[in-house]
């Protein structure tokens, strides 16, 4: 066992417990701020596995971006000030059975593949420079297409969320 | 022992089951969302697992960026869709919702 193989237990057991309480919890409010150590978990499996830069974008986008949306949409859609913020489960035993042996025949899967592995990986350092080097020429395309599609999203998200309300007034003049 | 692939691979199969399970069972709209994260996530690991050790290098990474930018537009859209849905219904359970048009 040395530092890389702890820090490995330390970083895996911190994300499957805390995916197991954002799963299994009886409040939202625990499951969302649960999801919290998931994902600085993953980010910090991504520092081990050499991908600083994922792991900084991990940490900006998940943890500063989409958790903070879905505690918004907890907070929007539960009543906060009543004991609401409790949510039921249903199918529990045909789930479980489910997702066990989907677990299962994962794990089994991957440990007796025989994978052809790369052993001795160089030492590339920071890759934000390959990174960016990548997405300016082999995934240009990609990139460009994915911000038309992540301005999209959002200016669609915007008028979905929108109240109906002042449509409403505009069509119908009183 | 030592660490290498499998175990990294190992743990993206549990946060995929832990996802799964999670979309399959709670009836909160917003916890399914979350389940769709853990799985996404998962994803990811095995995505950079693979450029790390299976000679993938940048390109493994450069795909999961991608990963994380439509889960970013993902998140957007779909809790847009669950605050329609709320004002409309009054709840974000999943199985009330089976109307599209009242």
């Amino acid at each position: 066992m040395n530092y890389f193989d702890i820090i490995f237990c330390f970083f895996a057991v911190v994300t499957v417990v805390s995916a197991g309480i954002v799963v299994f919890s009886r409040n939202i409010i625990y499951s969302a701020f649960s999801l919290l150590f998931t994902f600085f978990g993953v980010a910090g499996l991504y520092v081990l596995l050499n991908a600083d830069f994922i792991a900084v974008a991990q940490i900006l986008i998940y943890v500063g971006g989409i958790l903070v949306l879905l505690l918004f949409g907890v907070m929007l859609t539960n009543k906060v000030v009543s004991v609401d913020l409790k949510t039921g489960t249903m199918q529990t035993f045909p789930a479980s059975v489910l997702t066990a042996l989907l677990a299962g025949a994962l794990c089994g899967i991957f440990y007796i593949t025989d994978w052809r592995t790369v052993e001795q990986v160089r030492d590339i350092g920071t890759t934000t420079n390959s990174l960016g080097e990548l997405f300016m020429t082999t995934y240009v395309l990609p990139f460009e297409v994915a911000s038309v599609v992540l301005l999209v999203a959002l200016v669609g998200a915007a008028v979905v969320a929108r109240k109906e309300k002042s449509h409403h007034l505009s069509s119908t003049p009183r | 022992m030592h660490i290498g692939l499998v175990h990294f691979l190992i743990v993206s199969a549990l946060l995929f089951s832990l996802g799964l399970y999670g979309v399959i069972t709670r009836r909160n709209a917003v916890l399914v969302l979350m389940g769709i994260e853990l799985i996404l996530n998962s994803a990811n690991i095995n995505f950079i697992a693979f450029a790390r050790y299976g000679g993938l290098q940048m390109d493994g990474q450069a795909i999961a960026v991608f990963v994380i930018v439509l889960a970013a537009a993902e998140a957007a859209i779909a809790l847009a869709i669950v605050l329609n849905i709320y004002h409309r219904f009054h709840t974000v359970n999943v199985d009330d919702i089976s109307k599209l048009k009242e």
